[in-house]
Formats: structure tokens, sequence, C-alpha cells
């Protein structure tokens, strides 16, 4: 009944909740952890240090913002003796230079910074926060510091059309990755996708622009492009497969197999303060339900597809067929695309507009 | 494919480092990635310290893998160190000025 467990390659540390930017379309689930909650420098070192016994190579600090742990520094010092390679996922704020080099000593390894566009205006709708000038300043910083640095544009209708600025932004600074990443539609974004989700021709023209940007950049700037799986023929070999890859832990210490599965009903998530993180990645029942293919339904269990996306995202299936066994409906050969299609037909509505202002739902900070 | 002068001395590129000896398996990390090294590809990463030059790697190697055509040896470092190139794992350090600018 169960598949033996393959060794896990990256803990993703959801650090915190908290964040100074409140971003329409964030990952977080729509139920936040409160900072009161959230676990001690102590129970995160021992957790890098579990992970490591079982194998994880990486950790990547994220929230919320990492940066609002005020012993982010101790963590990065933590996770290195453990032997892991360690990635700060950030928005930049709140920073001063002071506190990056002091971070820097401790042995971070990547920054991945996080940019809602290329205009100042428009990001700072999108994040509900007068945050784009201190990420410049960020960047400034960076340029003279040795430590990977890779931009992630978050892309989506209202800012898709400033490919070419945010090209231009990345290729001023000292990032070696420019990663432009669709919004992926859960949580937040799920609530807000009728004025995310691109149109049909936006997508296609700037496909078209950042295929010939990563010809020009080829050895320079590497230029990862992620398209909405919405518009895709096959689903996202989602985590590259329920509880294959990855593990992530939620700021009040709950292992999941993905930032969004508590979503998904029946699901019993185990806490590291109980039991460590190679029993939970192997033993645990939620681990356990979607790993393998025992589990997949047809057209998934007889496609030969099915060890290149593993069916497609469970959470993604319960969100759009309150179904978490469903083949994911993003996939043509799913009996539920119909529902996928629904949803970008009225995003290319010909009275789909950028030009009115949406009523964004804002995500909120947690007490 | 970069194929490096004979002169120039490898250096792994920011955000790529060798983990720690005793490790129960020697990984080079890259910014989202990682390679497992054993044997050639973990003698030949272990001298990307922007000192020895390619030339110098491909006669240590020689020496370790002496039972092996020097050619061929020679060939498979010139395209594995292309190839991590490519990855952006390792910058090709021309001359002694840019080894002292580099260093930081």
């Amino acid at each position: 009944m169960t598949s033996a467990a393959p060794t896990p390659l990256a803990l993703i540390a959801e650090l915190t909740h908290r964040c100074p930017l409140h971003c329409v379309y964030c990952s977080n689930p729509t139920e936040l952890t409160r900072r009161a909650d959230e676990l001690s420098t102590d129970v995160w070192s021992r957790v890098f240090r579990e992970a490591a016994e079982a194998g994880v190579l990486q950790v990547d600090f994220t929230g919320g913002e990492p940066l609002a742990r005020p012993d982010l520094t101790e963590l990065v010092r933590s996770a290195r003796a453990a032997g892991l390679y360690v990635n700060l996922i950030t928005s930049g704020l709140p920073l001063e230079e002071a506190r990056l080099d002091e971070l820097l000593q401790a042995g971070l390894d990547h920054i991945q910074l996080s940019f809602q566009g290329a205009r100042e205006e428009s990001a700072n709708e999108i994040s509900g926060t007068k945050a784009h000038a201190q990420k410049l300043r960020v960047l400034d910083w960076l340029r003279t510091r040795p430590v990977a640095l890779t931009l992630n544009f978050v892309i989506h209708r209202r800012n898709i059309d400033q490919i070419p600025e945010m090209l231009a932004l990345g290729e001023s600074s000292s990032a070696a990755r420019i990663e432009f990443a669709n919004v992926q539609y859960y949580g937040w974004a799920f609530q807000n996708r009728e004025n995310l989700l691109p149109s049909r021709d936006q997508l296609d023209r700037s496909m078209e622009l950042l295929k010939r940007a990563e010809e020009r950049l080829r050895g320079k700037i590497h230029v990862e492009f992620v398209v909405p799986d919405y518009y895709a023929k096959y689903p996202k070999a989602c985590m590259g497969g329920w509880a294959r890859k990855f593990v992530l832990v939620t700021p009040d210490g709950d292992a999941l197999p993905c930032h969004a599965a508590k979503m998904i009903p029946g699901l019993q998530f185990e806490n590291l303060k109980d039991r460590s993180l190679g029993e939970i990645w192997e033993k645990s029942e939620a681990f356990q339900k979607f790993r393998g293919e025992e589990w997949m339904p047809e057209p998934c269990k007889s496609c030969d597809r099915r060890d290149r996306d593993f069916g497609g995202c469970r959470c993604q299936a319960f969100l759009l067929t309150a179904d978490a066994t469903a083949t994911d409906p993003v996939c043509s050969l799913a009996p539920q695309r119909p529902l996928v299609d629904a949803i970008v037909a009225s995003a290319n509505r010909p009275t789909a507009t950028t030009l009115v202002q949406p009523n964004w739902i804002y995500r909120p900070n947690p007490a | 494919m970069s194929t490096p002068e004979l002169s120039s001395r490898p250096r792994l590129a920011v955000g790529c480092r060798l983990n720690e000896k005793g490790q129960p398996s020697r990984v080079l990390h890259m910014p989202e990635k990682a390679l497992r090294l054993s044997g050639p590809s973990l003698e030949i990463v272990e001298r990307c310290d922007g000192d020895r030059t390619v030339e110098e790697i491909v006669a240590d190697l020689q020496r370790i893998y002496s039972k092996a055509d020097p050619q061929k040896v020679k060939d498979d470092i010139l395209a594995y160190l292309a190839r991590l190139h490519d990855d952006r794992a390792l910058d090709f350090v021309s001359n002694q000025a840019d080894r002292s600018a580099g260093a930081k």
C-alpha cells in the first residue's frame, strides 16, 4: 500500500507568517500562524540537524518575511553548521546594510529578492506597501557583496507587459538568475484570480520576448520562466511529486508536503515538536497519502506521463473539483478540464480589462 | 559550450561551494541545484580553487588516473569544466590581475 520514502532534498522553512507586504497573490494559507505560536530558535536548529540527517541538502528560508525574525542570523548560522546550503527568499525589508553583512558572515549562500514589478506605483499597489524603493536599495547593496543573487518577479495580468523593464532591472544588477514566475492560483491568489490571470495574447507575447532574452543573455544571466498552468496542456510536476523532494515546515512546526496542503480536508499533519523530521517524512500519513502511484485515478494511472508530472497538483485538484484525488483539472486529459477552460475564457473576454482599478483582497498580517 | 583556456584558473562561482569533508557524500551546492560528486568529478572540483590552472588540474588527474589514456583524461576534464561553466558554477580567471580583483 505505501511506497518507500525517497530522500528529501530541500527543506522549505516558513519561519514566520508576519510580513510587511500584503501581496494579493501571497502563497501563504488564508489562515495565518500567530507570532506567539512560532517555533523557537532552538527547535528550528534541531529541525535543521534532523533535516540534514534525513538527506536534505538545502534549506529555503521563507515566510512571510524571514527578516521579521530577529534571530535570522542565528538561524542561518545553525543551518550552515548542520551542513545545509542556505537560501533566503525575501522581499528585502526590513533590512539595513549592517544586517545584510551579518547574514552573509553567518554563511548565507543565496538570496532570492522578490519584486512585484519594475514600476514603483504598480508594484506598490500589488504589495499594498511602499516597498519598491527599498528593494532597489537592497539591489544596490548586493552589487558589491559575495553572495549569489536571483531576482524573482511574480508575473500576472497587470505587470506582464513590464517584462522588458524587469529584464533591464535584472541586467543592471549583480543577479546571475532572473526568475519570471507566473502566479499560481491558491490561497490569496485564487481569491484574486480574475484580476491576476493574464490573457492568452499577453502570455504569448511574454513567452516570445523571454525566449529572445534567454538566448541573448545565455552564459551571463539565466532566465527562468514559469507559465501559469491554467494555460498549459499538461499539469506541472507540483513539488516534483508529493513528498518526493520537499518538506515544508510551517511557522508553528507542522510538517507539510507543500505550501497549500492544509486546505485538503482529512489529512492529519504532524508537528516537529512531537516527532523528528525524518520520522514524519517516512511515516506520517499525510506524506504517504499521495506518494507514489497507488492513489492515482484514471486517466493518470495508465498515463505514460505519470512519472513526469505525478498527476499534477493535489491542492489544485481539490480547490477546483472538491476532490483531492482527482486528476489535476489543468490537464487536457482530465475529465474536469472544462472547469479550467471556463476560468481561462473569462480572462479572455473582450471586456476583461486592466484599466479598471480592481477591488484587491489584500493579505493581512497575523496577530 | 565554452572550452576553457589551459592557462586559466577555474574557480567556483559566487554561491557555489563544495560541502565539507567528512559528510556522508560530497556535494557541489549551487543556487537551486546540487550535484553529488565522487571519483574524478570530485577530484576536479576540489582543484577549482582559482589558484591552479586548467593545465595543472589536467596534469594532476593524469597522474591519479595513470592507467587511462592521457588525451581522453584531458578531453573529459575540458568538457566537464565547460559544462560547469555553462551551469554558472565556475568562473575562469584568466590572469593574475583578475585573481586579486576577484578575491574578496
